[in-house]
């Protein structure tokens, strides 16, 4: 054997071993957290509120701050990233005011988690004077969230033929009508998409929440919702694992994390294939 | 008809008022940054704060120098890249040039579950398995430390890494290889000397990504490091950029508050200057193509 | 930004009491809630667990109604305004891995451990093993307490700063060479607590203040501001006869 076809037996190895590793840290995790966790993921977990006079936990108030929470950003993100989507594929011509939203996109998208916490804290806390609060949590999170539905839904309007909108307009429709009724239906996997990867990011977030959210255990309707502190699933994880080293119950938490993000990803790939069929 | 022009334009008008939501956004955090972090840099004087080596917060004679937190980010970072990219970049010629069918399938969703996992979870294994293994490994008295950071932000922005760069190889003309095999290269040979060199702006684009992730990661590697503001050493504990921010900043006050807000926009400078050069990366790779 | 003042309106009317502050106090204030919601169902309880430091700043700042503290209020604190109300008193447990066999140290040890002079277990008649010194966030009242009574303030050495008496315990629990300070009422059996200077802490030896290491849990009001009614319920009940028990079983010595 030469030097030649050594030095390719090592690198076939070494590539096919850097994939094993991906392989294997996601089994190693997988492995971790539910072996670790599932012996304390009851019923009683997931049903009941923490009580300090009979010395028990439960998790379903941080169930229902994360859905809360999901509901209240979605709400403030999903309008504003797909109306922003449209105007940058259907409305803008290139020039500086168009280049700016997109050095702002960019810009969004790379800031740090516990920036966007800071500034939440700043800014909805103090400022807007929501004080520590699930609607503060949820504004940071819909801000950080926006550059990715505008990222998902411009490139599903990208994909809607520019034959649609041509016959539309040949029949007399105006711009905004073709956009309603004609580009935005065909680009719903697109906002579906958006929606999905934004509940993902609001799901495994925990440093924008810390200081926006709080971490208050206590169960609320969702009228009081908005304004009471909460803590996520991640930010209660965190808290029972390094503040109170309640391990079994943040493993517990952690293996309902990986579930959901499972689903998640799930769900995205399920549109990506629906999408392909469609063409 | 004038009615139905002016109304298009007052629609084009509307959407580009929400659209400018974005910058907006961006002009608030960078001026609340500025004015929460500048007056505590005027008043230690940037050169002490950037520069001093020691940061005694809440001590009677307070002092507030982030050297140590620098160092330890860039360290720390530096050292997630070392160890991540060779692995991401591996993994990736594996998955765009190699893997076929369900391997590929099976590779591709095992990336994309590990970019979602939350990194709260990272840190709780980190601080129950990879704590106590370095402690045993190595003999140290505690396995709290620098390099159980690393390897955390290495498993972090490896998916990314790998996501980014197997995209870029994936466009990677096909007849490039192809002329290389007809010149009597090996496949593997034409990965490693001419698809990655092709491919080699998506790949440099996907490292600044990742120094971007390593950078601003703050709760898995919190959970792991120690937290005590010293000079980075591999085996010490350490406290990071981010996490010298969220240690101290439930309880802070005073000048020590702002001059949390002054780390904090030292970070965002940090991160400014690695996407200004991710930008520029992506854009000189677009001339190339 | 209406929402901002539905929102805001809407809190200042709904009646409940927000405490903020000390993570030792956690299992006493938490029990304490717990029951004063269940005599008051109208009135909602919160407690956000940052730190002494922090519940200090929270109430000063007018972000909580209550401030709770596992240390007592420094001067320019109360010249500040602020109040102070003892609830009761809280021992500081030293504590070691269950692994460990010593069994006890005297004050001036701690003080020798903690600064970093004694660095090796042996040392002080356990194994050949390099001390781990895990301690508090500098806003901590554990670690003011400890500091102060041991006489370490601002000379310790840690090898890991935590923000909770919660992790502090989890970390000891996990490292055979590791000591921290903790308090009585959180220390659960995954550790070991030391005796100091001979004393084991417990309700008795704090009451009788053969225990040295202790500190009072406080909860902190300010002037500036009249507490609302539920938060004045709150408070009132608290110093009430009536949660001896609760405070007990939390592992506190209540203070009246």
């Amino acid at each position: 054997m030469n030097r030649r076809q050594a030095a390719g037996i090592c690198s076939r190895i070494l590539v096919l071993a850097s994939a094993t590793i991906v392989i294997a840290i996601l089994a190693f995790i997988i492995c971790e957290v539910v072996g670790r966790g599932a012996g304390s993921l009851t019923w009683q977990l997931i049903s009941t509120t923490p009580s300090y006079l009979n010395g028990t936990i439960g998790i379903l108030p941080d169930i229902a701050n994360t859905i809360y929470l999901l509901l209240f950003s979605l709400v403030l993100a999903l309008p504003i990233g797909v109306i922003s989507a449209i105007y940058l594929t259907e409305y803008a011509h290139p020039g500086k005011i168009e280049s700016c939203i997109e050095f702002a996109i960019e810009t969004l998208s790379g800031i740090p988690s516990i920036i966007y916490g800071l500034v939440g804290m700043l800014v909805f806390c103090q400022l807007f004077n929501f004080k520590t609060s699930l609607a503060a949590g949820a504004c940071t999170l819909a801000i950080m969230n926006i550059p990715t539905v505008i990222r998902t839904v411009q490139e599903s309007l990208k994909t809607v033929p520019q034959s649609y909108r041509e016959g539309a307009l040949a029949l007399g429709s105006g711009k905004g009508h073709t956009i309603w009724t004609v580009v935005l239906p065909n680009a719903i996997d697109g906002i579906m998409s958006g929606c999905i990867l934004s509940a993902g990011r609001v799901t495994s977030e925990s440093a924008a929440l810390l200081f926006t959210a709080g971490f208050a255990h206590s169960l609320v309707p969702l009228s009081e919702a908005l304004s009471s502190p909460g803590a996520s699933l991640s930010v209660a994880l965190y808290v029972y694992a390094k503040e109170q080293g309640e391990f079994g119950v943040a493993f517990a938490i952690a293996i309902m994390l990986l579930i959901i993000t499972f689903l998640i990803n799930l769900a995205a790939m399920m549109i990506a294939k629906a999408k392909k069929k469609q063409i | 008809m004038p009615s139905s022009k002016t109304r298009e334009v007052s629609i084009s008008a509307l959407l580009l008022a929400v659209t400018l939501v974005c910058v907006a956004a961006v002009l608030l955090i960078t001026v609340y940054l500025m004015w929460a972090g500048l007056p505590a840099i005027s008043e230690i004087g940037l050169g002490n704060f950037l520069l001093g080596k020691e940061w005694a917060s809440t001590s009677s004679n307070p002092k507030f120098g982030i050297l140590p937190f620098i160092l330890t980010s860039v360290y720390g970072t530096f050292g997630a890249i070392l160890i991540g990219v060779p692995i991401g970049i591996g993994a990736a010629v594996f998955l765009s040039k190699i893997a076929k069918g369900p391997v590929k399938r099976i590779l591709t969703s095992a990336i994309d579950i590990l970019a979602g996992i939350p990194s709260v979870i990272y840190g709780l294994i980190g601080m129950l398995t990879l704590v106590p293994g370095i402690r045993k490994l190595f003999g140290l008295p505690d396995g709290a430390s620098l390099l159980a950071a690393i390897i955390v932000l290495a498993v972090m922005i490896l998916p990314s890494i790998i996501k980014l760069s197997a995209v870029a190889l994936d466009s990677v003309p096909k007849e490039y290889e192809e002329a290389s095999l007809a010149l009597g290269s090996t496949p593997m040979e034409a990965y490693l000397h001419v698809s990655i060199p092709a491919a080699r702006s998506g790949i440099i684009a996907s490292i600044v990504l990742g120094i971007g992730r390593a950078i601003g990661e703050a709760m898995a590697i919190m959970m792991v490091s120690g937290n005590v503001a010293n000079m980075p050493s591999l085996f010490g504990s350490v406290r990071f950029l981010t996490t010298a921010i969220a240690s101290e900043m439930s309880y802070s006050s005073g000048l020590q508050r702002q001059a949390l807000f002054s780390i904090a926009l030292v970070l965002f400078a940090f991160i400014m200057i690695v996407n200004a050069l991710l930008h520029l990366i992506l854009k000189k790779g677009k001339k190339h193509e | 930004m209406g929402m901002s003042i539905v929102l805001a309106g809407g809190a200042k009317e709904k009646a409940s009491v927000s405490t903020d502050g000390s993570t030792s106090m956690e299992k006493v204030i938490g029990a304490l809630g717990e029951a004063f919601m269940n005599q008051n169902p109208g009135i909602k309880f919160t407690y956000n667990p940052t730190g002494s430091g922090s519940g200090i700043s929270a109430v000063k700042e007018g972000r909580c109604d209550i401030g709770l503290s596992s240390r007592a209020l420094n001067d320019s604190e109360i010249a500040e305004g602020l109040n102070q109300t003892v609830l009761a008193y809280d021992g500081i447990s030293i504590v070691v891995n269950n692994s460990n066999p010593v069994t006890g140290l005297s004050i001036e040890q701690l003080a020798l451990i903690f600064t970093g002079k004694i660095a090796n277990w042996k040392e002080v008649g356990g194994n050949d093993q390099t001390i781990v010194v895990i301690g508090r966030e500098a806003g901590s009242g554990t670690r003011d307490g400890f500091e102060t009574i041991t006489g370490t303030k601002e000379s310790c050495l840690y090898r890991q700063e935590l923000t909770s008496t919660g992790d502090v315990i989890a970390s000891i629990s996990q490292n055979p060479a590791a000591i921290g300070y903790a308090s009585l009422s959180s220390v659960k059996d995954t550790v070991k607590t030391l005796k100091v200077d001979g004393v084991i802490p417990s309700e008795q030896s704090i009451a009788d203040e053969t225990y040295k290491i202790q500190r009072p849990f406080i909860m902190v009001t300010s002037n500036a501001r009249t507490l609302s009614p539920s938060a004045q319920a709150f408070f009132d009940f608290a110093m009430s006869a009536g949660t001896e028990s609760i405070i007990s079983n939390a592992g506190a010595v209540d203070a009246k």
